[in-house]
């Protein structure tokens, strides 16, 4: 029965991870760019969502209204500024840049917060609980974090397949030049894409911040997690990612369950596995 | 006549035997270091030599075979754990374990080489990432080695190195040197061999280069396990004068790549000048800057950012294409027959 349990808590971890493999891949689709800040860009969510729990006095769920367009509007900043400004045939230049601002962002943090490590206080939701069959309990909070990932999935599938934007995205994603003489101008395209990405980010960070403590030096760990949802699920595909997820939730859950010191460890192995049998995710759509 | 007759193809140019010469010069200054220097000197230089030495792998494996690694810790440490594991269990002589630990670097690499070659780019990058994070926890599970709060060198063994403690002290510093000159004389004559000239068709073209006839795997791969086994030897005298050992200092992504992109994307990435140029930057910065604490840091970030959007090339790059001038003979040019 332990183990059932530690595999249904890994399964709505794996929302989570879903959550933070999301925004990676989106803008991996559009502009075959990967973004090393992504896990601190994650991280500052968080801290964005403590300060306006703290100034505001609203509730943890409710900072989502003001972080997840402050994150949105910071992507499109970002995008136009500077990470335009990388993009070509030269793979380096982004990944530098966003190596860079990494190491900006967790400095920055670091000077502002301080290396101590906060949580923020969801109140009774999280020790709410529903008794399934089996003894099996599940959370309340796993349960919505799991939900509104799932949510977040088709609702990002939503748009790339049905809307005029997701359009603009994949015609971008195909061919540039031809998307810009069809009168999209690329440089918004992708400042869009990365807008929407971290609005993804912004949830994604404010649910880490609820259901576990966290301080500056975290992201890239969240970083490798999201990496490792999107390469198990397969790149390019946005329900693979949550399945990629759901897969790493589970790895680390039953590591954890063998040996405490095995969690993270055994997410790595799982990664490693899958790229050694299945090089190209398990649900691959897109050429890496 | 022809140009044909009254021209040659040539790789040295003044620059670059007047280069050689200072280059010479400086050397025998700095071997003869321990008569003149004080230690706190010497610990800055062979710091400075052991950057080097790693900013020059990296700047071979990003710049020239196109490998954009985030993860040399991995082998920076193992590099660090086979010197303390060789000595400590084997009792093996710690000057020996450093050309040892370039072997198992080597014997690493290759099955790492085989599952993340599958990656492409930037996947590529934070898929040594998690290699790196991998042997960081394994090591933070050996409880012979200290677990996650790690170990130090016993005495007996450090005093094994030699009997008094400058003589200790200069042997690593020379060994330091040794490897950074090593590192460095490695990198130049593989450029300028056949290798070399694969190495360089594959990063201005991999299409180009793949019909010429050249096996980009292979290439990468030779360039890949090189780099690991030498990045694997200078981890284990990093450590060797530490003399003490952890899994989060020896795996630390900041320390040993993200310092290292930092000199090589300054100093200018794909020369051999601009890893070294870099690395007396970094050092120049960091002394007079490392007060600040977190603000170096952000300082730094910001520096590397200017740098790849404004002059991508770093420093050496600007002055190479302002005057062409090349310390390190490698780029042939046709010139008049004297």
């Amino acid at each position: 029965m332990e183990w059932v349990n530690s595999i249904v808590q890994g399964v709505l971890l794996g929302g989570l991870y879903a959550l933070f493999a999301a925004g990676l891949s989106l803008i991996f689709g559009v502009m075959r760019l990967v973004n090393i800040a992504h896990g601190d860009l994650i991280v500052l969510a968080a801290y964005l969502g403590l300060t306006t729990t703290i100034a505001l006095g609203v509730h943890p769920l409710a900072s989502l209204m003001i972080v997840v367009p402050a994150m949105a509007a910071i992507g499109y900043v970002l995008q136009r500024g500077v990470l335009n400004r990388t993009l070509g045939d030269d793979i380096l230049p982004p990944l530098l840049v966003t190596f860079g601002l990494s190491v900006i962002i967790q400095n920055g943090l670091l000077e502002v917060y301080t290396a101590d490590s906060q949580k923020m206080n969801a109140g009774a939701i999280e020790t709410a609980s529903l008794e399934v069959a089996g003894g099996i309990s599940l959370g309340v909070l796993p349960l919505i974090m799991f939900a509104t990932a799932v949510a977040v999935i088709a609702g990002l599938q939503l748009v790339f397949y049905r809307t005029a934007l997701g359009r603009a995205f994949r015609a971008t994603s195909d061919n540039q030049d031809i998307a810009q003489l069809m009168g999209l101008n690329k440089a918004h395209v992708f400042g869009l894409a990365m807008a929407l990405s971290l609005a993804v980010v912004g949830i994604a960070g404010v649910f880490l911040g609820i259901r576990t403590s966290f301080d500056p030096a975290i992201g890239p760990g969240r970083l490798i997690f999201g990496f490792e949802a999107v390469i198990i699920g397969g790149l390019g595909n946005l329900w693979g990612t949550l399945a990629g997820g759901i897969i790493l939730g589970v790895s680390q859950n039953i590591g954890a369950q063998i040996h405490p010191g095995w969690q993270t460890l055994a997410g790595h192995l799982a990664f490693l596995f899958v790229l050694a049998v299945r090089p190209r995710g398990l649900f691959p759509r897109i050429e890496g | 006549m022809s140009a044909a007759d009254n021209h040659i193809v040539a790789r040295a140019s003044p620059a670059s035997r007047i280069a050689a010469f200072i280059g010479v010069l400086l050397l025998i200054g700095l071997i003869a270091a321990p008569w003149w220097a004080g230690r706190a000197d010497m610990r800055l230089i062979s710091e400075i030599c052991l950057y080097v030495a790693l900013a020059s792998l990296w700047n071979l494996l990003a710049g020239y075979a196109g490998l954009v690694s985030v993860g040399q810790q991995a082998f920076v440490g193992l590099g660090g754990y086979f010197l303390f594991a060789a000595t400590i269990f084997f009792g093996v002589p710690p000057l020996a374990a450093i050309p040892l630990a370039a072997a198992a670097g080597a014997a690493l690499a290759v099955p790492i080489a085989v599952l993340i070659f599958r990656l492409r780019g930037a996947y590529f990058a934070i898929g040594t990432w998690v290699v790196a994070e991998v042997f960081r926890l394994v090591f933070a599970q050996v409880s012979a080695l200290g677990g996650g709060s790690g170990t130090s060198l016993p005495a007996g063994i450090v005093k094994g190195i030699a009997a008094s403690r400058s003589l200790r002290e200069a042997y690593t510093y020379w060994m330091a040197l040794g490897l950074a000159v090593l590192v460095v004389a490695v990198v130049y004559m593989l450029l300028r061999s056949r290798r070399g000239l694969a190495l360089t068709a594959i990063r201005d073209n991999e299409l180009a280069a793949t019909s010429l006839g050249i096996d980009i795997w292979r290439t990468k791969f030779f360039v890949y396990v090189i780099s690991a086994a030498l990045t694997a030897s200078v981890g284990a005298l990093i450590f060797l004068q530490k003399l003490r050992i952890s899994p989060d200092a020896a795996f630390s992504v900041n320390d040993w790549t993200a310092f290292v992109i930092f000199i090589v994307v300054i100093g200018g990435i794909g020369t051999i000048e601009g890893p070294i140029i870099g690395t007396i930057l970094f050092f120049l910065l960091r002394e007079t800057l490392a007060d600040l604490g977190t603000t170096y840091l952000l300082v730094l970030g910001f520096v590397a950012i200017a740098v790849m959007l404004r002059a991508p090339k770093g420093l050496w790059g600007y002055v190479k294409d302002k005057t062409g001038l090349e310390l390190f003979a490698l780029t042939r040019r046709v010139v008049p027959k004297a």
